[in-house]
């Protein structure tokens, strides 16, 4: 121990500094400290939560609302918003059913079309906002109105399922392909037999490419210029143009990954599914915010915010909290997220403005 | 003895451990304007922004017309007369709106105002005030069309209007031509004429030898000087404001080898007179000439942001028409734009970000940024061009305007050039900073043709081995800076007219 001062009492100087210290602290590790708390005391006052089972399950639970996270998360690192992933993602699960129930397509032409379609949607939705000057919010607005119309066209609005009676008056002969369900259903071997289900790895490792992207590579650093200063970026010769449709067709082709993965996990073409998607998406990317005191969109930030709201939701159910509520927890922590990351980083931050 | 409009008395400010202002004693008398000097980071800024309600100080007493003065926020400074023209144009106006709405704002804000606007009374109001300041344009157009010049204007129109005590121009010409600093100039006359007590803050001798009646300098958030005997001693202020003697820079132009840039029948624009201009390697040239004379619009066009309206360009001899920026400095073409916290500064990136963003390609392999080597080559450059801060992981934004500015030349001095174009790389930055830049990039001239755009002529007499004048989008004269006849040189400024009345 050293001893202390002989005054007894420190300078302004040194409380400032310590101040600034703790606050510094708070603003990088409070979040993850409180989603490390959040786990504990679920450990220890719900029974069963601190099991590999329970823990995977929450992965689940998040797998395919953290991809849409991502591919947000991209266009908002160029400063720009996608609303349309919701929309892509069970545009690509009623195609994907449409492809392999009524077309009676394979499970690869199923996977080809949506992606084609998600990087379709991306690359229109850039065009809109690149070149017709569209603003973001109202483009991906117009085209989430668009696309939530469009997938319900062909089925003159019904769900599309194995044996369903088409226009013509035949039935619908077509089925998931075991190859397809597999996506959404197969679990690998980890310690445990069948633990880890397909849409956890493929989130993890979109994460994990998505974060070095981002993070590392000279394209994402160009793409957070874009972000912060769009026409800086362009004069120093960035394609500002071409990076923002690149960001938006990673939304779109991410969001209908997770569209894919949804349709294999149901086995059908469920018009009612996917309805949360884009709230709980955009909301895991602004906690993202959050994370680590960044205070701008980043991917582990993106993956640890919808973490954060899965242990939440799994840790209240098995509490029996209602399933009711779950809306108004995410939506108190998205603001507490939000509070955390624009009020103390605004203070932190404070002594730049002078 | 005129009164004293305005008293401080041991003004101290502290931001954390920063402390900015150390005792600030100052009187500002009524029709008198007060000439405040400093380099960049003195504590001018925070004093304004004391004086203007944004912060408040830590301690001493300010005094506005005998009553104490401590503003709770910008609205009330305003209401009790303290009104204040700041630096950055836009914080000053609201470009969405019309002039009309733009020059009667405060009045909205004010108590006691109806519900309802009554949009005749306030454009009535408006071309009062417009008037008075002799602006000609329509009240009822859009300030986001206006150029920058009138939108300065109208910023200073706006604190017009309020009938300020106190008026305090920040930097106020720093976007103006030499006619429209002058009308400026003329308004600040009427108003010292007025009694308004005025503190004006710049960095442009040309400007305070033109209007200031007292010089104060400040220097490490105390004042360093006060000069207030007639004739005033504009060496001794900058003096105190930089704690040494200035050298004047004396520079033995450079002629040049072979040409670099060859510029055949340019039209700037659709019906200017065309160009023709070589420059070549090694040697600076600095293109002069007032707001509008078409410098802008050279350096977009070399870099490949507009398009020419006729005429062609050779670069190294060959053929060259950039399609675009990223074009342009893949050929070896680079441009430090001008207002760099629009144009340049990426403010969420720290310092090796920001100076190595051009050349992410460069650092990376198989597109995976290499970060030591990017910081490496920050630190070499902070270095050489001497930027003042902790190291290159600090925020750009923690750092002053003329460190700033030193980033972002930084940045195209990095890699090797044939056309380094330097738009305004002298904007908002103090006497200490602008000297360091200019000595680097004189320094480092040699294997490039270096074009700088400045409507300074001191600037360009500063850096360059030869001074093109603009005027009209076309080329009104040209010099090698030894011995120049300033005279003939102005004159080339200010445009035919000008030289025929000389001539007369």
């Amino acid at each position: 121990m050293c001893p202390a001062p002989v005054s007894g009492w420190l300078s302004q100087d040194e409380i400032w500094k310590m101040n600034k210290n703790a606050l510094d602290f708070a603003i990088k590790y409070g979040f993850l400290i409180l989603l490390g708390g959040l786990a504990l005391f679920f450990s220890i006052y719900a029974s069963g939560f601190a099991s590999p089972r329970s823990a995977v399950f929450i992965l689940q639970s998040v797998a395919i609302t953290g991809i849409l996270a991502l591919g947000v998360t991209c266009t908002l690192v160029v400063g720009g918003f996608d609303l349309s992933i919701g929309s892509v993602a069970t545009s690509a699960l009623m195609l994907s059913a449409y492809t392999m129930v009524i077309l009676e397509q394979s499970a690869f032409v199923a996977v080809a079309l949506c992606l084609i379609m998600g990087a379709l949607v991306g690359l229109v939705n850039g065009l809109l906002i690149v070149k017709m000057r569209v603003p973001d919010l109202l483009a991906t607005l117009g085209m989430m109105f668009l696309l939530i119309g469009l997938q319900r066209i062909p089925t003159q609005g019904n769900s599309i399922a194995t044996g369903m009676s088409l226009e013509n008056g035949s039935v619908a002969e077509g089925t998931f392909s075991a190859a397809f369900l597999w996506l959404g259903r197969h679990r690998f071997d980890l310690f445990l037999d069948r633990l880890v289900p397909v849409p956890v790895v493929v989130f993890l490792l979109i994460a994990l490419l998505i974060w070095l992207f981002l993070g590392y590579t000279r394209h994402g650093r160009l793409m957070y210029a874009i972000g912060s200063n769009e026409r800086a970026a362009g004069l120093v010769g960035t394609n500002v143009h071409r990076y923002k449709i690149v960001a938006y067709m990673i939304s779109g082709m991410l969001a209908s990954v997770g569209g894919i993965l949804l349709a294999a996990r149901l086995g059908r073409g469920d018009i009612a599914s996917g309805n949360n998607l884009l709230l709980d998406s955009v909301a895991a990317a602004l906690i993202g915010f959050a994370v680590l005191g960044a205070a701008r969109p980043n991917a582990f930030g993106t993956a640890a915010g919808a973490l954060f709201v899965g242990i939440l939701l799994q840790g209240l159910t098995m509490m029996n909290a209602p399933y009711y509520m779950q809306d108004f927890v995410k939506g108190a922590v998205l603001v507490a997220a939000l509070v955390f990351t624009f009020y103390l980083s605004s203070r932190r931050g404070g002594r730049r403005t002078a | 003895m005129q009164n004293v409009t305005c008293k401080l008395r041991g003004l101290e400010k502290s931001f954390g451990q920063n402390h900015v202002l150390k005792g600030i004693d100052l009187d500002l008398r009524s029709g008198e304007v007060t000439a405040l000097m400093g380099a960049n980071g003195a504590g001018k800024s925070t004093l304004v922004k004391v004086l203007c309600g944004y912060h408040f100080a830590d301690s001493g007493d300010i005094e506005l017309g005998g009553e104490p003065f401590s503003p709770t926020d910008a609205a009330d400074a305003i209401s009790k007369g303290v009104v204040t023209v700041h630096q950055s144009i836009d914080d000053g106006v609201i470009p969405d709106l019309d002039v009309a709405t733009n020059l009667t704002l405060d009045r909205l804000t004010e108590p006691g105002v109806g519900l309802f606007v009554n949009d005749r009374k306030l454009r009535a109001k408006a071309r009062e005030v417009a008037e008075s300041m002799g602006l000609t344009m329509d009240v009822r157009m859009r300030v986001a069309d206006l150029d920058v010049a009138d939108r300065q204007m109208i910023a200073i129109a706006r604190a017009m209007a309020r009938s300020p005590k106190l008026l305090i121009l920040d930097e106020p010409t720093s976007s103006l031509s030499s006619s429209e600093a002058e009308r400026l100039f003329a308004l600040i006359d009427r108003l010292r004429a007025e009694g308004v007590a005025i503190l004006y803050i710049s960095h442009r001798m040309s400007d305070i030898r033109r209007i200031a009646d007292r010089i104060v300098t400040m220097r490490d958030g105390a004042i360093s000087g006060l000069f207030e005997t007639e004739p005033l001693d504009y060496v001794g202020a900058v003096n105190a404001m930089l704690g040494h003697q200035m050298t004047e820079v004396d520079i033995d132009p450079v002629q040049g080898g072979r040409p670099v840039l060859q510029i055949k029948n340019l039209k700037l624009f659709e019906d200017s007179r065309p160009i023709d201009f070589e420059a070549r390697e090694g040697e600076i040239v600095a293109f002069t000439g007032l707001l509008g004379s078409g410098k802008t619009q050279l350096a977009e066009i070399i870099y490949g942001l507009s398009k020419p309206s006729g005429g062609s360009l050779l670069l190294d001899g060959k053929e060259y028409l950039p399609t675009g920026a990223g074009d342009a400095v893949l050929k070896g073409v680079f441009m430090s734009p001008k207002d760099r916290s629009v144009n340049a500064v990426v403010p969420d990136f720290d310092i090796a970000n920001n100076m190595t963003v051009p050349f992410l390609g460069a650092f990376s392999r198989f597109s995976f940024l290499g970060d030591k080597a990017q910081r490496k080559a920050t630190d070499d450059m902070i270095d050489r061009i001497g930027v003042v801060c902790q190291s290159n992981f600090d925020g750009i934004d923690t750092l002053s305007g003329g460190n700033q500015q030193k980033v972002m030349i930084g940045r195209w001095l990095l890699k090797a050039s044939r056309i380094l174009l330097l738009d305004e790389p002298f904007q908002g930055v103090d006497i200490g900073a602008r000297r360091d830049i200019g000595r680097y990039i004189r320094q480092t001239a040699q294997n490039r043709t270096t074009l700088v755009f400045v409507a300074e002529i001191d600037e360009a007499l500063e850096i360059a081995d030869r001074i093109v004048v603009l005027n009209e989008a076309a080329i009104a004269g040209e010099y090698i800076n030894k011995n120049i006849d300033l005279n003939s040189l102005v004159a080339d400024v200010s445009g035919p007219g000008e030289r025929l009345a000389l001539a007369g």
